[in-house]
């Protein structure tokens, strides 16, 4: 199939890359743009192992086009991290053993924090729910709701101490 | 015991945390190299069939294909355990499992390896196949390997005391067959090998073979890439990166790692395989499906009299683990609870499936399912409470199982007082609404096999560290994190004992040519192992530094402590201003090889020498001296488990001992629709003796995930079959439970502290899956009054459960669907490959006669 030129900004930084018009977001993040955080658990967009955020809505990137998503903000799990330092969810998934392999992580990443961009201060079902899209194998769930739960409260100190 | 620690015992979180959280951690489908090719298996869509030919010249005439192998190219045969190397990297001769593995395409890019691979001619000859274990067991002709007579791989028979006179003891005897149904690790990353060939300075030619996989044994998968390739193992480098969860899944050789290298052997150029999540499921070796049938004895008074399971295995097409997982259905039988009569007869079966393996809980897990669930109906039969009954049987350790299995550590009472009183066992059992209840079960788990795979003498784990004058302290070890926390586990132990910071500590872990032999991680052998040959590393270099550091300060080594970055000595001993006696100092010259202050300027020496011993040191100060003093800092330890440890003189024998044994007992609190026959699990109190938690916020998340893949078990997760082919091989399909069906789990920490445990520590992520299962199962007998004998406990079977109890009749529920999809699963849409085709059958393929009935879950 023959590349076409397209523009892609991922991060907050634009990209030009040559790919095939069949070309999946999430090969072109890993393959083209070297942005090998978001990962490929499943084939048929099950897993949410793959999550990113397009214009601050989770997606699938395995199962989109490369080219459909041109002039959209993509965000990755490499655009989670605020001022080359943690940001406070991914600081508390370390504290609470929210991760363990880690290979589900980069899609969670990009659900909790759109969950929580949603709604600052979800209930335990709203977790729940909120997660559902993503599988994970190790962790059984459980030190995730703490790990957000110790996010927000981190935020909220964070933005108390800010006024 | 004191708990006087400064990193042991403390949350942490894990040391390779951020790259996990960031994305920028590197698993093995992450990395690339120049010139790279992919890789693209052709799978055999046979489940039992002859290859009489492979034509590949198609295949290789396409544009962008380098190399297609087939298996010839790699015709040595290979094998997770010495007695059954029956794999080939590619199908010699036979396929036996539909996803056996014919031929290998390296390509320029995915797309045109795909295309290649229908480019392949393969003509078969397609024989009887065989996908029931009791079926497969009366084979006479066309057995899946010549070598193994009604296609049985291994079968062991044990008799321990006198099982006859235990159940002529009994008051009350129970007999049943419970079935757990197959279910795979899943694990979230597919395996993924990146195989590359260094080019020899010295030769020219291509030379030592660099591979990096996703893999639980680097040691192993070196060993059988020498065998296969027929290379030294010393010219074979295995690097483990960043694993996405195992399981058992990644704990042998898969075929992908082999063949990547011999692709990028005849391709002359690195090639990466990633399986795709339906070959994940066709790799398998998951935990096999397993009739048991169990009768156990008991007295009035609760005591258990004897034991007698009768367990076959349907292990798949090849060997893999099997001898192995036979041998622990039976031996686990010990160790748990006194019970002084056993009779064992094993049967491991070969089927035309893919190969089960190894799986968290490696072979206890469904036998405990039957035995737990059998306890708690003689505890009925006797009018006893179960949770007392296992109390009654409790071992008294330390002591010999009739089986020989040698116990010391030993929480399982605190574990069942701890979730009796979390759960309000006592006040709430038997007493909640109708439709909901509770169950009680206990587990138990091996911290390591104390007989590794290969006999050999050689130390099981051994630990190299070096320390250098910036005060860096680098730990190599063979212990591969796939997620559990070994890396962590390794960082703490090291700095524990040198009582240094955590971020002084660096850890190489799992590189063939960095880092010394360890034989992996599974049978939950590497916070014991692993663990004990870092403190023995960690000891030895802590010795230098303090007889340095002692020599600075003019004390005696003993004298000092290690911790928080400051070298001190103790108060109370010889004091600061105690003389310094003249013999110790002269002889600071002539033991060290080198004269002190050879590198410290001159003025500087002075300067120290004018401020004469001193009382503390920096860890920095310490370490310069011990260099100054030795001339390099380095230590190593090894670990082998105990002569004594290492079990009976019985056939098999070899294994279920271990140096140290974890416990687990949990409650289980569920509800059932008995309109839908739906179970919900609400709640599981789970408590674990891990010895000691060396890091209890990794501990809990072991504890969390095993009791979480126990219920994924017990309610949802099955691999469903039909004419050996998987019809659920997706991740939704599977039914790998979600945030939203997962209950919460209440994990309790107990600690026996083991003896010869690293601080005490002993196993914690294996060991808690198996008493899930159970715990749920008696909970629904609470609820409903129905025992289930077979996993998982789907509403199907439920409902069926129930209505036999009432004597009403089935509800037929494929009514009006395909009349050849399975009597007894939900239908699924087929396999991806197969587009819901099923293969072509041989005539007198035993699974085109009519399937007998299914295990009732009737009581």
């Amino acid at each position: 199939m023959k590349k076409e030129l397209i523009g892609l900004t991922v991060n907050g930084r634009s990209h030009e890359l040559a790919i095939e018009p069949s070309k999946l977001l999430l090969d072109a993040l890993r393959e083209n743009l070297g942005l090998t955080g978001s990962k490929r658990g499943c084939d048929d967009s099950s897993c949410g192992a793959c999550t990113v955020q397009i214009d601050g809505v989770p997606m699938l990137s395995c199962t989109m086009l490369a080219a459909s998503c041109e002039g959209q903000e993509i965000t990755t799990v490499e655009g989670v991290s605020e001022h080359g330092s943690l940001a406070a969810i991914q600081k508390a998934y370390g504290d609470w053993g929210g991760s363990q392999c880690g290979y589900c992580m980069p899609g969670f990443m990009m659900t909790v924090k759109h969950l929580l961009a949603q709604n600052p201060n979800p209930t335990e079902e709203e977790i729940r729910q909120g997660l559902s899209s993503n599988l994970c194998r190790c962790t059984g769930y459980s030190q995730m709701y703490q790990a957000i739960r110790a996010a927000i409260e981190a935020e909220q100190k964070g933005m108390a101490a800010a006024k | 015991m004191t708990n006087d620690f400064s990193i042991i015992g403390k949350p942490i979180a894990m040391v390779d945390a951020a790259g996990k959280t960031t994305g920028s951690g590197k698993y093995a489908d992450d990395l690339s190299a120049p010139g790279m090719l992919v890789g693209k298996i052709l799978h055999s869509p046979f489940p039992h069939a002859r290859i009489k030919r492979i034509d590949i010249t198609r295949a290789e005439k396409l544009d962008g294909v380098v190399a297609v192998v087939i298996g010839t190219d790699a015709p040595n045969p290979y094998g997770i355990l010495p007695v059954g190397h029956d794999e080939y990297a590619l199908a010699l001769d036979k396929v036996r499992y539909v996803g056996d593995n014919v031929a290998c395409v390296a390509a320029i890019d995915e797309a045109t390896a795909e295309k290649a691979l229908e480019l392949i001619d393969v003509e078969y000859e397609v024989l009887p196949a065989y996908f029931d274990p009791e079926d497969s067991m009366k084979a006479e002709t066309n057995l899946i390997h010549d070598n193994k007579p009604h296609n049985i791989e291994k079968d062991y028979h044990h008799v321990f005391g006198d099982p006859e006179k235990g159940f002529a003891e009994a008051d009350q005897i129970a007999e049943a067959r419970f079935i757990a149904n197959e279910v795979t690790h899943a694990a979230m990353e597919p395996h993924c090998t990146l195989a590359a060939f260094e080019i020899d300075p010295q030769t020219g030619k291509p030379g030592r073979l660099v591979v990096q996989s996703s893999t639980q044994v680097p040691y192993y998968l070196q060993h059988k890439l020498s065998l296969v390739l027929e290379m030294p193992m010393s010219q074979i480098r295995v690097i483990k990166p960043l694993v996405g969860g195992g399981f058992g899944g990644k704990s042998e050789v898969i075929p992908l790692e082999i063949i990547a290298a011999i692709a990028a052997r005849k391709a002359k150029a690195p090639v990466k395989v990633t399986y795709t999540r339906e070959e994940v499921f066709w790799a398998h070796r998951g935990r096999p499906r397993t009739i048991v049938d169990l009768k156990t004895g008991i007295k009035k008074d609760g005591r258990i009299t004897a034991v007698k399971a009768r367990v076959v295995q349907d292990g798949g097409a090849y060997c893999s683990y099997g001898v192995v997982t036979i041998l622990y259905s039976g031996a686990l039988l010990g160790a748990l609870y006194d019970i002084p009569n056993i009779q064992y007869d094993g049967y491991r079966v070969l089927t035309n499936k893919p190969v089960c393996g190894a799986m968290r809980g490696h072979g206890t897990v469904n036998v405990r399912f039957a035995f737990e669930s059998q306890l708690d109906e003689l505890a009925a039969k006797i009018g006893k409470d179960p949770a007392d009954v296992r109390e009654i049987n409790l071992l008294k350790p330390p002591c010999i199982t009739v089986n020989g299995l040698r116990v010391r550590s030993y929480g399982l009472p605190e574990c069942i007082e701890k979730v009796v009183d979390r759960s309000g066992w006592k006040q709430r059992k038997g007493k909640l609404p109708r439709g909901r209840g509770l169950g009680i079960a206990c587990s138990h788990y091996v911290s390591g096999a104390a007989n590794s795979i290969i006999r050999s003498d050689m130390p099981h784990s051994t630990v190299n560290i070096k320390i250098d004058r910036d005060g860096g302290v680098v730990v190599y070890t063979g212990a591969s994190d796939i997620g559990q926390g070994s890396d962590t586990m390794v960082a703490q132990i090291a700095a524990e004992t040198l009582g240094c910071s955590l971020s002084r500590v660096k850890v190489v872990a799992a590189d063939t040519d960095l880092t010394p032999i360890d034989i992996g991680s599974y049978s939950s052998r590497v916070t014991f192992m692993n663990g004990n040959a870092t403190l023995k590393a960690v000891q030895d270099v802590k010795k230098q530094i303090a007889s340095a550091a002692a020599r600075k300060m003019s004390c005696e080594p003993q004298e000092l402590t290690f911790r928080n970055d400051i070298v001190t000595k103790k108060k109370g001993h010889v004091g600061a201003d105690a003389p310094v006696r003249p013999a110790e100092q002269s002889s600071a010259a002539s033991v060290s090889g080198r004269v002190e202050g050879q590198i410290l300027r001159g003025s500087l020496q002075q300067k120290r020498k004018d401020e004469g011993p001193k009382d503390s040191l920096s860890f920095e100060e310490a370490v310069v001296a011990a260099i100054d003093f030795h001339g390099a800092l380095s230590g190593t330890g090894s670990y082998a488990p105990p002569l004594e440890a290492r079990g009976g003189k019985h056939k098999g024998a070899g294994v279920g001992p271990s140096p140290a044994y974890s416990y687990s007992a949990q409650v289980a609190e569920v509800s059932v629709d008995e309109e839908t026959g739906e179970v919900t699990v609400h709640k599981v109190w789970a408590s674990h003796d891990c010895g000691r938690a060396l890091n209890p916020v990794s501990v809990e998340g072991q504890i969390i995930g095993s009791v979480w893949m126990g219920m994924g078990q017990a309610l949802t997760e099955e691999m469903v079959w039909k004419d050996g082919m998987l019809m659920n091989p997706g991740l939704l399909e599977y039914r790998s439970p979600s945030s939203v069906e997962s209950p919460e789990v209440e994990a309790i920490i107990v600690e026996s502290i083991d003896p010869e445990g690293p601080f005490g520590a002993k196993e914690c992520s294996e060991g808690s899956l198996a008493a899930t299962i159970p715990a749920i199962g008696n909970a629904i007998y609470d609820a409903v009054g129905v025992r289930l004998h077979e996993s998982p406990f789907t509403p199907e079977r439920v409902l069926a459960a129930l209505r036999a109890k009432k004597n009403a009749k089935p509800i037929n529920l494929t009514e009006g669907v395909d009349p050849t999809a399975p009597a007894k699963f939900r239908e699924h849409g087929g396999s991806l490959w197969y587009r819901g085709k099923g293969p072509e059958r041989h005539p007198l393929d035993p699974s085109r006669r009519e399937a007998p009935g299914a295990a009732g879950g009737d009581d």
